[in-house]
């Protein structure tokens, strides 16, 4: 900035360069101010979001990153909120699976997620610490998935308003053309896999957050899973449906699936991979591990003779090292997920009502 | 999983089944009740019905918590929430059931109620030292199973001296709803015998079921939870019945003996007394059939504190959940069942928890009505 000189006096427009005293990345909380326009503001984004998460479209410094345009193929668009409580759990905290997250349901369209936007609603009073490790964890996660947040929005509200932070991120991918996958595409015949165990994310979360002190931690299985989604297109299967099964569970997303393409299912309970500690836990609580959230699975749905070779480039990725085949798409207008019981019998696995809830007795 | 993998085994399950074909006279009809709701979700979770004769039938009972609380008492807890503005702590599955005016406690929340759903009744007397300035109450429901954890959260209460700590007993009796059901409806049930409550029984033992057998003439073989507990205790009911014995048999032997954990009892008995009569949903008013808390504890009464009155609300119109309690409906045969009952907007208490008759059925068999 150029000098003016007033009475003899150099004074300069804009504060002196160490007039603004940084952000108490320590002990400081997030106050009003940071999300008021002024300043402060941007002193936040300077310090905190753009010191983490900076890369050439951030640095643009417009109202919206201007991108080059993809090749051939169509776009894919996913947006996703994350709301999680407690903010940081076992296995990784709303930062990264805020990437996690929005990546999976660009990927799970067959789509080479390209950017994401981050769009953050932080309470008063928040910590910087603790949004400063949020937003680290989301820097490193975005790095090693190789997609990079592009752009993004911060407002405050007040306390009491928030549950600390909720971070809403939108992502951008670009599906090669006569790549067609849709949860409306499962045939009767088809084989369904999954990517590995159930539930962890959930249990994870469930203990962290009910304080039940479980003896061996359960972490959550938070990935993205665009390098998995990578392998098992190129295994040469024809996949039909990809999916990540997360709030709701397997269970929730199979129904999902099952009205979308009008077919029935029938799942093996023998086949279904759950860790003890995870099994353990949901017994405990009364809960159904099928219908425990994960952040970092895949069901994918293919025809019964590519079975095999989708497994096998499942099992060869490291985060798809517990999958297996659970069960096959049948003919059922009804649209019925059923299960044949590791007891002998069958029952329905039917769609969640409310929360899960743990029982009595 | 270790300790329960075993109680789950398929491979064994098929061969108990092919004994218990082996063992069941093919000329007649055998009708046991499973009074206990773990029983009826177990049965339905695992599809241990798949694995039986088609003579062979399991009839629900009336054994769940949430199922037998009467309209009148979830009133009580959403009056005490909306216009006493407690914190009322409760078990997850009493969130839904319907009460009047189309409410649930679920829904007085969303009205602004600061209902909490609380794992341990602990969780409640933490919550009351943790809000001195707030009026805290426990809604205590369910069989002996839960009663004794609330005696000692209202002895731990009064230990601390707390004084915005209150309990709404809703805790009711095994014995007098069997008692209600072979006096009641057996005629029309015809029952051959009774799986006995699993984790009722750790407590209050086996001893209490004998008139069952003496008085009744109906055998009684107390089972645990797992679907192999189940299946071995409709084998035993099946040997009795072919025997023409009426006993009481214990296959949960590993947790049940003939006088249950007298030292649950005996706390439950310094902090609680019976109350004349309780309106149960379905089984009507039964004498002796619920507990209230003692003078001493008086303090720690919400219903005292409060001058709650009890007001018996008619279950919804159209609604058999009261038959179905009995078992003498089936769920699929209540007109309301997956029309306008469903577990996303249940009209009657069996629809909500998943030990009830009809969630259990709604849940995981509904694929069989065609």
């Amino acid at each position: 900035m150029p000098p003016t000189t007033l009475m003899g006096v150099t004074r300069m427009v804009e504060p002196r360069k160490n007039y603004l005293r940084p952000l108490d990345l320590k002990h400081g909380h997030v106050d009003m101010a940071h999300g008021a326009g002024g300043r402060a503001m941007a002193q936040l984004i300077d310090e905190l979001f753009a010191r983490h998460l900076g890369n050439e479209w951030l640095a643009q410094g417009d109202d919206g990153a201007v991108l080059p345009a993809p090749g051939a193929g169509r776009l894919v668009m996913a947006t996703d909120s994350h709301v999680v409580s407690p903010l940081f759990f076992p296995g990784g905290d709303i930062g990264c699976l805020a990437v996690h997250g929005t990546i999976n349901d660009v990927a799970v369209m067959g789509a080479q997620p390209l950017w994401l936007s981050a769009a953050f609603i932080l309470e008063e009073g928040l910590p910087l610490a603790d949004l400063a490790r949020i937003v680290a964890s989301m820097a490193t996660a975005a790095r090693q998935a190789g997609v990079p947040i592009v752009t993004g929005d911060t407002k405050v509200v007040e306390r009491g308003k928030g549950d600390g932070v909720f971070i809403t991120t939108t992502g951008v991918g670009l599906v090669p053309p006569g790549r067609e996958l849709s949860g409306s595409r499962a045939q009767p015949g088809d084989a369904i896999l999954v990517s590995g165990t159930l539930g962890d994310h959930g249990m994870a979360i469930m203990a962290g957050r009910e304080n039940l002190g479980f003896e061996s931690p359960i972490v959550s299985d938070t990935a993205a899973l665009h390098g998995l989604i990578a392998d098992l297109l190129a295994s040469g299967g024809d996949i039909h449906v990809l999916r990540d099964p997360t709030r709701g569970g397997l269970a929730t997303t199979l129904n999902e699936i099952a009205r979308q393409s009008g077919v029935g299912m029938m799942l093996q309970e023998k086949a279904l991979p759950i860790s003890p500690p995870v099994a353990a836990a949901c017994e405990f609580l009364g809960l159904d591990p099928l219908y425990v959230a994960n952040e970092g699975k895949l069901v994918a749905i293919c025809p019964q003779n590519d079975a095999e070779k989708v497994l096998t480039a499942m099992r060869g990725h490291p985060l798809g090292a517990c999958a297996a085949v659970i069960g096959t798409v049948h003919h059922d207008p009804q649209r019925f997920v059923q299960m044949t019981t590791a007891f002998g019998g069958k029952r329905m696995v039917d769609w969640l009502t409310g929360d899960q809830l743990p029982r009595i007795c | 999983m270790k300790y329960l993998a075993e109680f789950r085994d398929g491979e064994v399950a098929k061969k108990l089944a092919a004994a218990i074909a082996r063992e069941v006279n093919p000329e007649r009809r055998y009708r046991f009740m499973e009074f206990c709701g773990g029983h009826t979700h177990a049965i339905s979770r695992y599809g241990v019905a798949d694995l039986l004769p088609e003579n062979v039938r399991m009839i629900h009972g009336p054994g769940c918590p949430v199922c037998v609380l009467p309209i009148g008492r979830i009133d009580q807890a959403i009056q005490l929430a909306l216009e006493e503005g407690v914190i009322l702590c409760t078990y997850g599955d009493c969130l839904r059931v319907p009460a009047s005016g189309g409410l649930s406690l679920l829904k007085a929340k969303a009205q602004g109620g600061d209902i909490r759903m609380i794992y341990s009744c602990a969780d409640a007397v933490t919550l009351a030292r943790q809000n001195p300035d707030k009026q805290v109450v426990f809604f205590a429901i369910g069989f002996e199973t839960t009663t004794p954890p609330t005696a000692v959260a209202i002895k731990q209460a009064a230990a601390l001296g707390l004084s915005n700590f209150s309990v709404l007993c809703c805790h009711v009796l095994t014995p007098p709803a069997i008692a209600s059901i072979m006096e009641g409806v057996d005629e029309q049930l015809q029952l051959d015998g009774f799986v006995g409550p699993a984790h009722v029984s750790t407590i209050i033992g086996s001893r209490p079921y004998e008139p069952f057998a003496t008085q009744y003439r109906k055998p009684v073989v107390i089972a645990g939870f797992e679907p192999l507990d189940v299946l071995q205790a409709i084998r035993m009911l099946i040997r009795q019945v072919n025997d023409g014995r009426a006993e009481v048999e214990n296959e949960f032997s590993r947790a049940v003996d003939r006088d249950g954990n007298r030292k649950a009892q005996a706390l439950m008995d310094e902090v609680f007394e019976l109350r004349e009569s309780f309106e149960w949903r379905g089984l009507g008013t039964l004498p002796h059939s619920a507990r209230r808390l003692r003078a001493e504890f008086a303090g720690f009464d919400a219903e005292r504190r409060f001058a709650l009155a009890y007001r018996p609300v008619a279950d919804q119109k159209g609604c058999d959940c009261g038959e179905i309690l009995r078992g003498i409906k089936r769920p699929q045969e209540c007109k309301l069942f997956g029309t306008v009952c469903t577990p996303e907007n249940p009209i009657g208490s069996c629809m909500v928890s998943s030990e009830g008759a009809c969630a259990a059925h709604y849940t995981y068999g509904r694929y069989k009505d065609g």
